[in-house]
C-alpha cells in the first residue's frame, strides 16, 4: 500500500458515500445502528423492514446500511437518515414502514420517532441536547461508518495516522507526541501512556508485544464494547502505531468472551486490514511489520488487571502477580509489553493526526483529552457520554443526563464500578479529573456512572458491589479472598438487623486492611464502595444498627391526596393487602404488605410512597 | 509432563480434530477449551484427557483453568432449565411448595440435573415479576401464577 | 554484584542489589515473619504476612519478593504493619480447622506459631471451614480444612517434581488445592514422594500414619516384630530430639527401637549391600551385551512410579533388583525365618524409612508389612516415654546388622552410583579399584560423569528431583544423550531429604541445604568404616554362600520378575 493508493481508495469511497456528507445529494441512505444493544432489540429485523418497505414502494435511490453505536442503547434501535442526518429512536419494524412512508416518500420528518417528539426541532445528532455538549474523539465518526467495511474507515482518513507515523516520524517522535498530549490510561489507573510506551521502547529484546485490554468487566460499562463494535479499525491502527513506537512486531487484543459481536467485527477488520496491507509485513513499504491476533477471555473480571490478563493470554489461570517486574520490562511470555485499554488506544490516531499539543488543550490540568462515561441508573437519559476531562458531575448527570426522573431527589453517584466510590450531592460540582476524584476518595475507573436516588439504600449498593467482588476475586491472596468474604458477612449482618456499632468500626478497619494489603488492584480497590458509603452516608449504617431487631422489609403507603381510587394497585398486589372503594383513596394494610413494590410500579399517579 | 497412558478411542472425532489443532502449544489451552465446549456443550473428563496429551498440559492444570473461568461448565446443559423464583412475593404465594412438587416429579433436588440432562432445577432471586407471582422461568421465558397444582401442566409442555 | 544502602527499622543495612527486602533484613538480624515464602520453592507473595512499610508507597509491600533499592526506608514492625499482620493471620485462622491438639503438626505448625506470636484472637472473625479429607493414598493424607493456600505444595509438585498431580482449583473463596474433577489423589499422577508434606507450613499434608498398625503388631504376643532401618534415618532422627542435622545417632536409634518393642532391629544397609552386588553384576552384564542401556536404578519407588506413568516404554530399563528394604524383607522372611525356625507368617517386618513413597511400594508385597517414616518413629519413641538423649548406644542385631560404607551412602544422591562403582571397579581391576568416587557426589540435581574403570568407559548420570529426571529422559528419548547408568532419586538431594524426614524450620535452613547437611553425616561415617565396599561385607557374602546360592534363591528373593 502506497500513499497514492491510500488516497485513491479514500477518494473513491468518499464518492460512494457522498450521501452521508453532501446535503444536496439526490440519494438517501438509511443507516441502522448494528451494535449489540440495537441488534438485540430486533435491529436486524428493522433493516429487513426498511429494505422491504423501500422495495414495496419501488424506491431505488435509497440504500440501507449498518452503522456503529451511538451510545444510546436504551432508546434503540437508532436510525439515521442521510443526507439530512435525521436522528430516529425506538425504530421498530412498524416504525421503519412509517419512516419510509413519511420521510422517504413524503419528505417529512417522522416526528413520532425523534429523540424527543415534544421538541421537533432537534432532528439531527448535532441538535440533540444529549449529544450537543459531547466532544467526540474516541467515539468520533462512528455514525458515518459501517463497522464491517474498511473502506468507510479509509474514507474518513483512516490509516493516515499510521502512514504519518511510520513514514514521517521516528518511533521516539511518536512517543514524544503521545507524551506531549498528556494522554493517561483510560482503563482506570490513569498512568501516562507516553511514559508507558517509552519505558517499553527502552528495553532491548528480540520480541516485544502490544496488547489491548478489551476485557471491560465493570458492570454498567460498555464504552469499550461500543468502540470495538463500531470502529474496530481505529483500534487496529492505534495498536500498529504503538507497536511501531516501542519496537513490537506482534499484538494481541484480549477481548472478553461476553462480547461475541465485537469479536466478529474485529476479526473481520483484522482480515481486511491484512488484505490491504495495513497489517502484516513491511507496512507502507517500510521495515515495520506488525501482526494482530484476538485472544478471548473466558469470564473472569480479574483478567482486567494487567498481570492477570497476561497470564490468561498465556493460557493460565488469570491470577495477578507481584510488580515489579512491570509489563514494560517483562510482560507477555516474559517479553517487554505495552498494555493499554481500548479507549486509550481510541485516542491515539487523533493525537497523531492533530498533534499532542492539540489534544493537550482539551480537558483540564493533568487530565487531558476526553473521557467516555457510561451513565445509567436513576437518570433520565442513559447511555455513553464523551466529554472533556474536567466536566463536572453535575453537568454530566443533570445537563446531559437530564437529572433524576419521577420527581425523586438525587442521592449519590457511583463512579468507577466495583473499584469505585459513591459521591454525594455536595460533590456534584467536582470536575471529573483523575486527581480531583482521587482526592475525594474516588477513582475514574472505566468511567461507569450509576446515579442513585433517595430510594436507594447505600448499604445495599455497597453490598451489591461486594458480592460481585467476592464472585470475581481470584483467591490468591489472603486479604482479598478471605477479607472480602468477611466484609460481606458483616454487611449482611447489618442488613439483617443483627449488627452493632462495633461491627461498623470493624467494617471500616477491615476495609482499610484489604485496601492496603491486597496483592492487586482488584483487592486494593474492592473496599472502595464500602469506604465511600461509610464516609458520606455513615448514618445509613448507623440506622441499620439503631433499627436492629426491627423488620427490615420496606413498606408502602398510599398518599391519599394523590390517589384517585382507580384500584390498579389493588388488582396488582400479589398478597391482596390493598383495599378501598372505587374513586376513593385506597389503603395498604402495612401488616400484610411484603414490600415488593408492585403497587408503586403500577400506579400511574405517583401516589404510592415507600415508607 | 502429560500422562501418556490416555486411551485414545479409535476414530478421530470432532473433539480430536479440535484438540489436535493445538498440539504442543500450552498457551492455546483456553482457546482449545472454548472450542471444545462450543462443540460438546461442556468440558468432559474425556476431553480433558485428550487435551492433556495433545497440548502437554497436566490434567490437574487443565481442570485448574476450567474451574477458574466462569465460561466453562463441567455439566452438560440441560434442555430445560427451570428456575423457580424465591422472591418474597412468590415465596408467600407458595413457591416452596412448587419446588417440592418439581423435585418430586423430576426425581432431583434443587441445584441438580436429571440423568438424561433434560431438566435442571434451581432457585433464583427475584425475577422482578411480582405481579405474576408465583413465577418460574424456563430457559429464560417467564411463566406466571405457577402454583403447586400447575407443576404437572408445566412439565407436560416440556417434553 | 553492586551494593545497595538502605535503612531497615532505623538500622543502616548494606545489601546486594539482588537481595529482596526479606533477605536484606535477615542480614541485619531482622527476621520478618513469613508464611507462604520458601526460598527456591515459593515466592508468590500470596499470604501477605511478610508485608512491610516502605516510605513513599501508599500500600504495604511484601518483603519476600520485592528487591531493595538505594535509599529505601523500610519499617518492619511499626504499629501499622503489626496490626496488618495480625489481621491477616486472624483472617487465615477464621476459616482454618483449629483442632490443634489432634493435629499431626501440633507444635510444628507455622500458622500456630504466628498466631501465638501475634496474640491472635481465633474467635474474632468466624466463618465457614471447608473440610475435605483425602485418605485415598497409602502415602499421604490431605486435609483441606487446614490448608492456607500458600501454594508451596503446588509449586513443589509442578516446578520441582514435574508431576503436577495437584493444582489450585476453583476461584476466590472456593479455591482449594486438589486434583482434576475432585478426584482423590490416589487416582492422580501423584508418585508419593512426599515433598509436598515437607514444605507444607500447616497440617494440611501429612503422611498416612502406620503407627497404630505397628503397635497392633506389637500387641499380639505371637508376633515377631522386626524393624529394618534405612541409612538416611540415622542422620536425621536426632533432629527430633535436639541434635543437629547430620548428627549420626545410629546407636541411640537402635536402642530406642528395641525399647519401643521391636523384637529385632536389622539394617536396611544389608539390603543395600545386596543391591549393590546384584545391580553391579546387572550393569556389567548389560554393558557386555550392549543392551537395555541405560540401566536405571530401581530403589526409589517414587521414581519407578513416575517412569511407569510418563515413560512406560523405559520401564524395561529399570534394574530388576528389588529395593534394599524389599530385598531385606524377603531375606528376613525366608532366610532368617528358616534359620531360626520361625513361622514367616508370624514375622512382621516394619521398614523405618525417610520416605513416604515406600508406603505404596509395599502394597501387595508380603515381605514388608508396614513402613514408618522417620517422623513416625520419633513420635513412637516419644509415645513410649523414651528419653532418647539418655540412651546408650546399641548395635544392630545379627545376622542382618553389618554393613559397608557403600550401603550407608545410599541415602545420598550419588550414593547408589558410588557404591556400585566401588564394587564394579574392584571386579574389573581385580580388587584394585578406588574407594572414593567424589565426582559423582554433590549433585545439584543433575550431574553427568564420564569415567574409565579398567578398560571400560562409563557414561553416568546422577539425578535427583523429578524435574531433572524429566530433563534427562527427554534427552534420552530424543536420542541426544546416551548413558550407561542413570541413578534417579525422586527427592531433591536424595533420601536424606525424603518426604518422611523430620520437618525443618526453613527460616533457619534453606530447603536445598538440608540434604547437604544430613549427607555430611553419612559421608563422615563412611570414612570411618573398615569395609567400605559392599563385597567386603562378610555377613552379606556369607548369606550368598550359605543360603542364597545353594538354594538357588538369589534371583527369586532379590529381583522382580526373575529370569531363570
Amino acid at each position: 500500500m502506497t500513499y497514492k493508493e491510500l488516497v485513491e481508495l479514500r477518494e473513491a469511497r468518499l464518492k460512494e458515500i457522498d450521501v452521508r456528507f453532501n446535503k444536496n445529494s439526490p440519494n438517501k441512505e438509511i443507516m441502522v445502528c448494528s451494535s449489540t444493544g440495537c441488534k438485540s432489540n430486533h435491529g436486524d429485523a428493522v433493516i429487513k423492514a426498511f429494505e422491504q418497505a423501500l422495495k414495496q414502494n419501488n424506491i431505488t435511490n435509497v440504500t440501507v446500511g449498518r452503522t456503529g453505536c451511538f451510545g444510546l442503547c436504551a432508546l434503540g434501535p437508532i436510525v439515521i437518515v442521510y443526507p439530512e442526518g435525521t436522528f430516529y429512536c425506538r425504530v421498530t419494524e412498524e416504525a421503519a414502514k412509517e419512516i419510509v412512508e413519511t420521510h422517504i416518500k413524503n419528505g417529512q420528518v417522522a416526528t413520532k420517532y425523534l429523540y424527543d417528539p415534544e421538541v421537533p426541532t432537534q432532528t439531527t445528532k448535532a441538535d440533540i441536547d444529549f449529544y450537543k455538549k459531547q466532544h467526540f474523539i474516541a467515539r468520533k465518526d462512528s455514525e458515518y461508518i459501517n463497522p464491517e467495511n474498511i473502506l468507510d474507515y479509509v474514507a474518513l482518513f483512516g490509516y493516515t495516522a499510521l502512514y504519518k507515523a511510520v513514514t514521517e516520524m521516528t518511533p521516539q517522535g511518536v512517543i514524544d507526541e503521545v507524551k506531549l498530549s498528556g494522554l493517561r490510561g483510560r482503563g482506570g489507573a490513569g498512568f501516562t501512556t507516553g511514559v508507558k510506551w517509552e519505558l517499553t521502547a527502552k528495553e532491548t529484546a528480540k520480541q516485544k508485544y502490544v496488547v489491548c485490554n478489551a476485557d471491560e468487566g465493570d458492570p454498567g460499562a460498555f464504552m469499550d464494547r461500543s468502540i470495538v463494535e463500531s470502529d474496530p479499525h481505529k483500534l487496529i491502527e492505534a495498536m500498529a502505531i504503538a507497536a511501531y513506537a516501542v519496537g513490537a512486531s506482534k499484538g494481541y487484543v484480549y477481548l472478553r468472551a461476553e462480547y461475541p459481536l465485537a469479536g466478529q467485527r474485529l476479526e473481520k477488520a483484522i482480515k481486511d486490514a491484512k488484505k490491504y496491507g495495513f497489517l502484516g509485513k513491511n507496512i507502507f513499504g517500510t521495515d515495520f511489520s506488525f501482526d494482530l491476533t484476538i485472544k478471548f477471555g473466558a469470564g473472569a473480571f480479574v483478567c482486567g488487571e494487567e498481570t492477570a490478563l497476561m497470564h490468561s493470554l498465556e493460557g493460565k489461570r488469570g491470577e495477578p502477580r507481584n510488580r515489579p517486574p512491570y509489563p514494560a520490562q517483562s510482560g507477555v511470555f516474559k517479553c517487554p509489553t505495552v498494555l493499554n485499554n481500548v479507549e486509550t488506544y481510541a485516542n491515539i490516531t487523533e493525537i497523531i493526526k492533530n498533534g499532542g499539543e492539540w489534544y493537550k488543550q482539551i480537558g483540564m490540568g493533568k487530565s487531558t483529552g476526553t473521557k467516555v462515561f457510561a451513565l445509567s441508573g436513576k437518570v433520565r437519559h442513559t447511555g455513553l457520554i464523551e466529554l472533556p476531562m474536567g466536566t463536572t458531575l453535575r453537568e454530566i448527570i443533570f445537563d446531559i443526563g437530564g437529572g433524576v426522573p419521577n420527581g425523586k431527589k438525587f442521592k449519590a453517584v457511583q463512579i468507577g464500578g466495583p473499584s469505585g466510590a459513591c459521591l454525594p450531592e455536595d460533590k456534584l460540582d467536582l470536575p471529573v479529573t483523575y486527581d480531583d476524584l482521587s482526592a475525594n476518595g474516588a477513582m475514574m475507573g472505566s468511567g461507569g456512572l450509576i446515579v442513585l436516588d433517595e430510594d436507594s439504600s447505600m448499604v445495599e449498593v455497597a453490598k451489591f458491589f461486594l458480592e460481585f467482588i467476592c464472585d470475581e476475586s481470584c483467591g490468591k491472596c489472603t486479604p482479598c479472598r478471605i477479607g472480602n468474604k468477611r466484609l460481606l458477612e458483616l454487611l449482611n449482618k447489618l442488613l439483617d438487623g443483627k449488627g452493632t456499632m462495633e461491627d461498623i468500626d470493624e467494617l471500616e478497619a477491615l476495609s482499610h486492611f484489604i485496601k492496603e494489603n491486597s496483592l492487586c488492584g482488584l483487592g486494593q480497590t474492592s473496599p472502595n464502595p464500602v469506604l465511600s458509603t461509610l464516609r458520606y452516608f455513615r448514618n445509613e449504617y448507623e440506622d441499620l444498627v439503631k433499627n436492629a431487631g426491627k423488620p427490615k422489609t420496606p413498606k408502602y403507603r398510599i398518599n391519599k391526596e394523590k390517589c384517585i381510587g382507580c384500584s390498579a394497585c389493588s388488582r396488582a398486589c400479589p398478597v391482596k393487602c390493598i383495599n378501598g372503594e372505587i374513586r376513593s383513596p385506597f389503603e395498604i394494610d402495612e401488616e400484610k404488605c411484603i414490600g415488593c413494590g408492585t403497587c408503586q410500579r403500577t400506579c400511574k399517579f405517583n401516589a404510592i410512597e415507600k415508607v | 509432563m502429560a500422562c501418556k497412558n490416555c486411551t485414545n478411542c479409535g476414530q478421530p472425532d470432532k473433539i480430536d480434530k479440535i484438540v489436535n489443532k493445538f498440539k504442543g502449544d500450552p498457551t492455546e489451552l483456553i482457546h482449545c477449551l472454548q472450542l471444545v465446549q462450543e462443540e460438546q456443550g461442556y468440558i468432559s473428563q474425556d476431553a480433558v484427557k485428550k487435551i492433556s496429551v495433545s497440548l502437554g498440559v497436566p490434567e490437574s492444570d487443565i481442570f485448574s483453568v476450567v474451574t477458574f473461568y466462569s465460561q466453562f461448565t463441567l455439566k452438560p446443559k440441560a434442555q430445560y432449565n427451570i428456575e423457580v423464583c424465591m422472591g418474597t412475593a412468590c415465596y408467600v404465594l407458595g413457591a416452596d411448595k412448587s419446588i417440592k412438587k418439581f423435585e418430586e416429579k423430576l426425581g432431583i433436588k434443587v441445584g441438580e440435573q436429571t440423568e438424561d440432562n433434560k431438566y435442571a432445577l434451581c432457585q433464583s432471586r427475584c425475577l422482578g415479576c411480582c405481579g405474576l407471582a408465583p413465577v418460574i422461568s424456563v430457559n429464560g421465558q417467564i411463566h406466571g401464577k405457577v402454583t403447586e397444582d400447575k407443576v404437572d401442566e408445566i412439565l407436560s409442555k416440556l417434553k | 554484584m553492586s551494593k545497595v544502602n538502605l535503612i531497615i527499622d532505623g538500622i543502616e543495612v548494606v545489601a546486594d542489589s539482588s537481595d529482596t527486602i526479606l533477605e536484606a533484613a535477615k542480614k541485619a538480624g531482622i527476621e520478618i515473619p513469613t508464611l507462604c515464602y520458601l526460598k527456591d520453592v515459593c515466592q508468590d507473595g500470596a499470604c501477605r504476612v511478610c508485608v512491610v512499610e516502605v516510605k513513599g508507597k501508599a500500600n504495604l509491600v511484601t518483603s519476600c519478593n520485592n528487591k531493595v533499592a538505594e535509599g529505601m526506608i523500610v519499617e518492619t514492625n511499626n504499629n501499622r504493619v503489626m496490626k496488618a499482620r495480625k489481621t491477616n493471620i486472624e483472617l487465615v485462622l477464621s476459616n482454618h480447622n483449629k483442632k490443634c491438639l489432634t493435629c499431626g503438626k501440633n507444635l510444628k505448625c507455622k500458622l500456630q506459631k504466628l498466631s501465638y506470636e501475634f496474640g491472635c484472637d481465633e474467635t474474632k472473625t468466624g466463618g465457614e471451614v471447608e473440610s475435605k479429607l483425602d485418605l485415598s493414598s497409602p502415602c499421604i493424607v490431605r486435609d483441606n480444612s487446614k490448608c492456607v493456600l500458600c501454594g508451596r505444595c503446588v509449586n513443589m509438585c509442578k516446578n520441582i517434581q514435574a508431576t503436577s498431580a495437584i493444582a489450585k482449583q476453583y476461584r476466590g473463596y472456593s479455591t482449594i488445592v486438589g486434583c482434576q474433577f475432585d478426584k482423590p489423589v490416589e487416582e492422580s499422577t501423584c508418585v508419593g514422594c512426599g515433598q509436598c508434606v515437607l514444605v507444607c507450613p500447616t497440617g494440611a499434608l501429612l503422611e498416612t500414619s502406620n503407627i497404630s498398625k505397628v503397635t497392633n503388631f506389637m500387641n499380639d504376643p505371637e508376633n515377631i516384630v522386626i524393624a529394618q532401618v534405612a541409612p538416611a534415618v540415622r542422620v536425621a532422627l536426632g533432629e527430633e530430639f535436639g541434635y543437629q542435622m547430620g548428627d549420626f545417632v545410629e546407636g541411640k536409634m537402635v536402642t530406642a527401637l528395641k525399647r519401643c518393642g521391636f523384637n529385632k532391629v536389622f539394617d536396611v544397609n544389608v539390603g543395600a549391600d545386596l543391591t549393590v552386588l546384584e545391580e553391579s553384576a546387572e550393569l556389567i552384564d548389560r554393558l557386555t551385551k550392549g543392551e537395555k542401556l541405560p540401566l536405571f536404578t530401581s530403589c526409589c519407588p517414587a521414581w519407578k512410579k513416575y517412569l511407569s506413568i510418563h515413560y512406560p516404554e523405559y520401564v524395561s530399563h529399570l534394574s530388576s533388583c528389588k529395593s534394599p528394604n524389599e530385598m531385606l524383607g524377603a531375606v528376613i522372611k525366608n532366610y532368617y525365618a528358616k534359620v531360626n525356625d520361625i513361622d514367616p507368617a508370624k514375622i512382621k517386618v516394619v521398614a523405618v524409612m525417610p520416605c513416604t513413597a515406600k508406603k505404596h511400594e509395599i502394597v501387595g508385597n508380603e515381605d514388608v508389612d508396614a513402613v514408618l517414616t522417620t517422623r513416625e518413629l520419633a513420635a513412637l519413641i516419644k509415645m513410649k516415654n523414651i528419653n532418647f538423649n539418655m540412651l546408650p548406644d546399641s548395635a544392630f542385631d545379627n545376622p542382618l546388622g553389618n554393613y559397608s560404607g557403600a550401603a550407608l551412602i545410599f541415602g545420598v544422591t550419588g550414593g547408589v552410583t558410588e557404591a556400585a562403582l566401588r564394587t564394579v571397579a574392584d571386579k574389573l581391576t581385580d580388587g584394585k579399584g578406588a574407594v572414593d568416587f567424589k565426582t559423582v557426589r554433590q549433585s545439584n540435581g543433575l550431574k553427568e560423569i564420564k569415567l574409565t574403570v579398567s578398560d571400560k568407559n562409563l557414561s553416568i548420570c546422577v539425578v535427583n528431583g523429578l524435574k531433572n529426571a524429566e530433563t534427562v529422559l527427554e534427552q534420552i528419548v530424543k536420542g541426544k544423550k546416551h548413558y550407561d547408568f542413570v541413578e534417579v532419586m525422586a527427592c531433591p538431594g536424595g533420601c536424606v531429604n525424603g518426604g518422611g524426614q523430620p520437618f525443618v524450620d526453613y527460616t533457619k535452613t534453606d530447603y536445598y541445604d538440608v540434604a547437604k547437611l544430613r549427607a555430611r553425616g553419612l559421608y563422615k561415617h563412611d570414612q570411618k568404616l573398615e569395609s567400605r565396599k559392599s563385597h567386603q561385607n562378610t555377613q552379606v557374602m556369607d548369606l550368598y554362600e550359605n543360603f542364597l546360592v545353594p538354594n538357588g534363591l538369589h534371583k527369586k528373593l532379590l529381583h522382580h520378575h526373575h529370569e531363570e
